[in-house]
């Protein structure tokens, strides 16, 4: 008969591969063939699906979950903890062997009668489990966060020295992949002889990499949780999400109710008939159906409720509030990056920007100017937190505080998500008081601003920049302290308890 | 550096138990600055034991875990005549195979401690070892079988 199989251990250096082994000569010493793949430290080589398809029963010996256990689904299945293989590899074979006999004998019999009990084992808390799944998710997006926002950055870049005076950056964002006036759409009219078109280029390919981030966090933290049938629902989730402005906290619902519900699905007994299309159709089809109709009935509205209540009252404080009206701005730019909060300060602002007219000194070019200024803080101060306290972040992190520079300077606060999206509370409290102090002192010093968008690159539009610098770097010192604060208190706790 | 050396190879373990042999193994780590903190890998080795104790049927203890007190991957391997009790249920263990592994190592290293690890379930590996008269032996039979594989 052909066997496959799955070892894992606690440690992933000893016993992973000696039960691997025990199996295998067992096999073999039986006239059997097996292959086990060893999900240990050494990394593990995944067997292909045809070897699974061909294989007549399955072992699992281990003591933390399978990886990816859907690739053998309908499988007689041996079940244990990994010492059994060890001190008893015959008696495994013996059993699956016996697994598989009954199977072809009783074609009807749901395969699950051949297990015992499963020895799965958790040992991390729950607090530990969420983390691991956010930065599975994270870790999935930041090069997308990376790949698109250099692109967009360097669009800015270069439209700027196109057509110097900071016009440049205006004038880019007007390009699409498509767009109804010729003019301004790559598609049609793509001019390798106008190097604003390459500007374009640049900029829509890094908007298209954006358009990924939420989908992506979402449907790489269901599948932390749920393995691949995650996936499904946790990325259209994720992309409805992304529709609904609901931004990457919306992502991290969807994400984290995509991965239940599918493991949930997964997990009912249904008839041998149906069990061939579970995994193709059955379970992304509920997963799916479930997850993003709750999301849009459930949080629908009110997310919108929320969207028109911010708008109101920033429209009765009205564009003159001075001080208080830039606090408020630069903590609300501040606290979902992207997501509705965020968003309906910057319409907030931009919209002021088309009623400001020709006037240098209209309030509106102030509340634009605070706006894009609290933006710019929490991508800067994350960059700054990752080079002065290192150890506090993850590896993959410390790569995207690297990128954070540049992309905070461009105005995308998308730069700071990965770090939001992994640690929400302790991320968005710095921003929020950074951004907040940011865009007051934006406010004080009277500084304006013409555009919408381009962070250092519009800086010829800024009316008193210097203010305008000052005021972001105070903001974006008060963040990176407060995160180092924050973190250390954490990374210490950690240490206390391990 | 490689897996082993003679320092790492204790072939007359006084009768003891598991915990007193693991730190008399241990030790021979911390002079070549294979280990940092002895006592951060004797708690992480001990920690793993509580698990679920590591002895194996045939006679073999593998006390092992990745720790932040270990910089190289290494093996320490001990011989005990009388044998010591390593929690496994046909009797004591009479080769103990320390492994040791950093925190966060790297692949290649890895996969070496999974081959070693494979190794073990082999009797004429662990005959050789048991036969074995003096450290260099056993050193050479562990690259032999192990490292240049």
């Amino acid at each position: 008969m052909k066997f496959v199989g799955v070892t894992s251990c606690p440690t992933g250096i000893a016993h992973t591969y000696m039960a691997a082994e025990a199996l295998e000569q067992a096999a073999q010493d039986a006239g059997h063939e097996m292959l086990v793949e060893t999900q240990g430290s050494a990394g593990s080589d995944p067997i292909p699906q045809a070897v699974i398809d061909a294989a007549d029963a399955v072992i699992f010996a281990h003591d933390l979950p399978v990886k990816d256990v859907q690739r053998f689904a309908g499988k007689p299945t041996v079940d244990v903890g990994v010492k059994r293989a060890i001190s008893d590899g015959p008696a495994l074979i013996a059993q699956a062997a016996a697994a598989a006999a009954h199977a072809q004998a009783n074609p009807d019999a749901t395969a699950a009668a051949a297990r015992p009990a499963p020895v799965t084992v958790e040992t991390q808390g729950a607090g530990t489990r969420l983390r691991t799944w956010l930065m599975t998710g994270v870790s999935y997006m930041i090069p997308f966060v990376a790949a698109g926002g250099i692109l967009i950055a360097l669009g800015f870049m270069l439209a700027g020295f196109i057509t110097p005076g900071g016009n440049g950056a205006i004038e880019v964002v007007k390009y699409g992949i498509t767009n109804p006036d010729a003019a301004y759409s790559l598609m049609d009219g793509f001019n390798p002889l106008n190097l604003m078109h390459w500007a374009a280029l640049l900029f829509v390919i890094g908007a298209a990499a954006f358009a990924f981030l939420v989908p992506i966090l979402s449907g790489f933290i269901a599948y932390a949780i749920a393995d691949r049938p995650g996936l499904v629902p946790g990325i259209v989730g994720g992309a409805v999400s992304s529709t609904m402005g609901a931004g990457f906290l919306g992502g991290l619902v969807t994400g984290l109710l995509a991965g239940f519900v599918a493991k949930w699905v997964t997990g009912w007994k249904v008839a041998k008939g149906v069990r061939g299309v579970m995994p193709v159709v059955v379970i992304p089809l509920v997963s799916t159906l479930i997850t993003v109709g709750l999301f849009i009935t459930v949080l629908g509205r009110p997310i919108k409720a929320l969207m028109d209540a911010l708008t109101s009252g920033l429209n009765s404080l009205g564009v003159g509030g001075g001080i208080i009206l830039g606090l408020i701005l630069g903590a609300m730019m501040g606290f979902d990056l992207g997501g509705p909060v965020n968003k309906v300060a910057y319409t907030f602002g931009t919209t002021g920007l088309a009623a400001a007219g020709t006037a240098l000194d209209a309030p509106q070019l102030k509340v634009m100017a605070a706006v894009m200024a609290a933006g710019m803080v929490a991508p800067l101060g994350l960059a700054l937190a990752t080079t002065l306290r290192p150890a506090l972040f993850t590896e993959p992190e410390q790569e995207n505080g690297k990128a954070a520079w540049l992309l905070g300077a461009s105005f995308i606060s998308e730069g700071a998500i990965p770090f939001a999206a992994a640690d929400p509370v302790r991320i968005m409290a710095s921003s929020v008081v950074g951004s907040a102090v940011t865009g007051a002192l934006t406010m004080a010093f009277g500084s304006t601003l013409r555009a919408p968008h381009g962070g250092i690159w519009v800086l010829p539009l800024i009316g008193n920049f210097l203010g305008f610098l000052i005021a972001l770097a105070v903001g974006v010192a008060i963040m990176a302290g407060l995160v180092v604060v924050l973190k250390s208190r954490d990374h210490n706790a950690v240490r206390a308890i391990a | 550096m490689s897996l082993i050396s003679t320092a790492q190879v204790v072939l007359d373990l006084p009768p003891t138990d598991r915990h007193e042999a693991t730190r008399t193994m241990a030790q021979t780590l911390v002079a070549d600055g294979r280990c940092t903190d002895l006592d951060l890998f004797l708690d992480d080795v001990r920690k793993r034991e509580e698990q679920m104790a590591t002895g194996l049927p045939g006679g073999i203890g593998i006390p092992h875990a990745r720790s932040a007190g270990i910089s190289t991957p290494s093996l320490v391997f001990g011989r005990s005549a009388s044998g010591i009790d390593w929690g496994a249920e046909d009797g004591p263990a009479t080769l103990i195979f320390l492994i040791a592994a950093p925190d966060g190592g790297g692949q290649e290293h890895l996969a070496i401690l999974a081959k070693l690890a494979r190794k073990l379930m082999r009797k004429d590996f662990r005959q050789a070892l048991t036969d074995a008269v003096t450290e260099t032996e056993v050193v050479e039979i562990i690259e032999r079988e192990v490292v240049n594989a």
